[in-house]
């Protein structure tokens, strides 16, 4: 046996058991999922043999006549989903991104217990970290008490059950995977280059424009798109600091499956959200490949 | 117009080290660069050679004294609105940008039209023999080509001076040769004033119109090459520049006698009895005597071919330590040498260098 086949067979019985693992739980119930939102859904549950495309009908505007009609709410649900999600992200970066440079500049002892603090919350439940989000936003909360205390306002302000509630609760699980990627990437930034710009004559804004943010770029990119993906897809934030409303597509697809038991509709859903995001990876990855410089995606 | 590009007048700056003590990397520094010359700060790490550079370029406050630019104080003024461009140790350039891009950097800033821009920045590759490298990448290109890119850079502005901070170090031994003398080419062909860093004294010699060799924060001595070289000012600037054989001691009539008995005769003044150290270096040893030429013997250690010459190492009868080099053509007289483990070395008088003693920088 060559040197080189044995090294094949190393590779294969080591990656076999993250092979079995993804393809038994990811790819099988992707397959299942695939499969299911092509199927009619069944009268009380569960689906029916038969081809039938008028679930992702239903949310295009191609319903099937019989039995439903085409509603433009899962669009606007949809819109509204990406809004917020997109709002999470900027919130996210507006923070974390000063924060990178601050903690890239403290002396090493520092730095690794700022990023210690960071990686914090992971230790906690995320329902009792928003419950706690709760108790400061809601009419008789803390906030509220405190500014009537203070005679600032006269009657509570309606900030819980809000798309404002949603997105600081978004803001606040989703900081620490804006915060390392972007940190990644400052923390590499070769000063010596921003010394080069000044030099050649290009001030603090024209330097940061032309030369720092360029270089940081592909770790906002990198923490954008891990931010975005799940916030598109949270059921639980909107769930807990939304109210009972439907907000997002999250809770859309959650209440399919587990209230409405209209499994093959709820995939439909999974599936064009997930096919949007695909989409918008592939524009990214190809123009970042065209333009040659070092994918933020290896992160 | 005057003469002197850049003035440094009482430049000082320390950094802290510990405990409160400070490091002074510049104390007093009185320097002027010249219009159109090639001024190089030689010395070694540490010496406040690079803290030098870096006030000049302003990213480096000074603490005490004043930097002027054809007499215009520029103390306070920020890096990117000084008149001078910068070629960096490691080239910084920009990874994002293309070889054209980096080149125009500078008059993109400045604003200077497309076309105007574009054919500039095609001038300056085609100056340091890059022609038509626009469209590539820094990281697709050589590491001589790479400095090549980060001197177009520096240059495409016409700064009035243009410092560089070792910008050979990074290069192996044959390019950093043919890099000498083009830039040095490059210079005269610009009419820019370059100040140059570098610890390599053979770079120094080579390119220089002037040397200043600074140690710890201090300017030792300034001149030609061959001043520096022939007449050095102190001990220090004699051992970090070339190879020296020295002899500290007392001067007695046309002699100076050191401690361990060794005379050494030398026609240059110094005041009789001073205390005075003599400079002989072993390229002025001879193995035969002209005239009637004052000697050495020395016990030979080994004798060591360096191609275009031999290179013995001995020691007198006292022990002290000698170094001596003779041109290969005295083929037979080393090979005599070799054998009888003795050689007498002859040298002129007139040409003994003799340095007066200093306060030793602290």
């Amino acid at each position: 046996m060559s040197a080189r086949s044995r090294h094949r067979l190393e590779l294969g019985i080591l990656l076999t058991p993250a092979t079995l693992f993804l393809i038994a739980f990811f790819v099988v119930p992707l397959g299942i999922m695939v499969v299911m939102s092509f199927l009619m859904p069944g009268l009380y549950g569960g689906a029916e043999w038969e081809f039938y495309p008028h679930n992702f009908g239903r949310i295009l505007g191609f319903a099937d006549p019989m039995f439903e009609e085409f509603d433009p709410v899962y669009l606007a649900i949809f819109w509204r989903s990406v809004r917020i999600a997109a709002l999470t992200v900027l919130c996210t970066f507006l923070v974390c991104y000063p924060a990178a440079f601050q903690v890239a500049r403290l002396p090493d002892r520092w730095k690794n217990f700022c990023l210690f603090l960071i990686a914090l919350p992971f230790f906690t439940s995320l329902i009792v970290r928003l419950f706690v989000w709760v108790l400061l936003l809601r009419q008789t909360g803390l906030i509220n008490e405190v500014l009537l205390d203070l005679h600032l306002i006269d009657r509570p302000l309606d900030m819980i059950y809000t798309d404002g509630a949603i997105i600081v609760g978004m803001v606040y699980i989703y900081v620490p995977f804006m915060f390392l990627p972007i940190y990644a990437s400052v923390e590499k930034l070769d000063w010596a280059l921003v010394r080069a710009s000044q030099d050649l004559g290009a001030g603090p804004i024209r330097t940061f424009l032309r030369v720092i943010f360029p270089l940081t770029l592909p770790g906002v990119i990198g923490g954008a798109i891990i931010v975005f993906i799940p916030a598109l897809g949270n059921f639980v934030v909107p769930e807990v600091l939304g109210g009972a409303k439907v907000l997002m597509l999250g809770n859309l697809i959650e209440q399919q499956f587990l209230s409405a038991r209209n499994w093959p509709f709820g995939s439909a859903l999974a599936m064009l959200v997930m096919a949007a995001m695909l989409v918008a990876l592939l524009i990214y990855v190809l123009t970042e490949g065209r333009r040659g410089s070092d994918p933020a995606l290896s992160l | 117009m005057s003469d002197q590009i850049v003035t440094l007048e009482n430049a000082t700056r320390s950094f802290p080290v510990f405990e409160g003590k400070r490091i002074y990397a510049l104390r007093g520094i009185d320097l002027e660069v010249r219009r159109n010359e090639f001024l190089t700060l030689l010395g070694p790490s540490g010496c406040g050679k690079t803290t030098l550079l870096q006030a000049v370029s302003g990213f480096i406050d000074l603490e005490q004294g004043r930097i002027l630019i054809e007499g215009k104080d520029i103390t306070d003024v920020p890096p990117h609105r000084r008149p001078v461009n910068t070629v960096f140790q490691n080239y910084a350039l920009f990874p994002h940008m293309s070889v054209g891009e980096n080149t125009g950097y500078a008059l993109e800033i400045a604003g200077t039209p497309v076309a105007e821009r574009r054919k500039r920045v095609a001038e300056a590759l085609e100056m340091v023999g890059l022609k038509d490298m626009e469209n590539r990448r820094p990281r697709q290109l050589s590491g001589g080509q790479q400095q090549r890119v980060a001197l177009a850079r520096a240059i495409i502005a016409r700064p009035k001076l243009l410092l560089l901070d070792e910008p050979l170090s990074a290069l192996d031994k044959n390019l950093r040769e043919a890099m000498r003398i083009e830039l040095k080419t490059l210079q005269s062909e610009l009419g820019i004033s370059f100040v140059f860093v570098t610890h390599d004294q053979e770079e120094a010699l080579t390119m220089s119109d002037r040397v200043a060799v600074l140690n710890a924060g201090q300017i030792q001595q300034i001149g030609t090459p061959r001043a520096v070289y022939d007449a050095p000012a102190t001990t220090f600037v004699a051992t970090f520049v070339g190879a020296s054989n020295l002899f500290e001691g007392r001067r007695e009539g046309e002699r100076v006698v050191t401690p361990d008995g060794i005379a050494i005769r030398s026609r240059s003044p110094a005041a009789n009895d001073a205390a005075v150290t003599a400079l002989i270096r072993p390229e002025q040893f001879s193995l035969t005597a002209a005239n009637d030429e004052p000697s050495l013997e020395i016990e030979v250690d080994q004798v060591v071919f360096v191609g275009s010459a031999f290179e013995l190492l001995g020691r007198t009868a006292g022990g002290r330590k000698l170094t001596a080099l003779i041109p290969a053509s005295a083929r037979g007289q080393v090979g005599a040498i070799e054998a009888s483990r003795r050689a007498t070395l002859y040298y002129d008088p007139a040409s003994v260098h003799l340095i007066a003693p200093t306060e030793a920088a602290q």
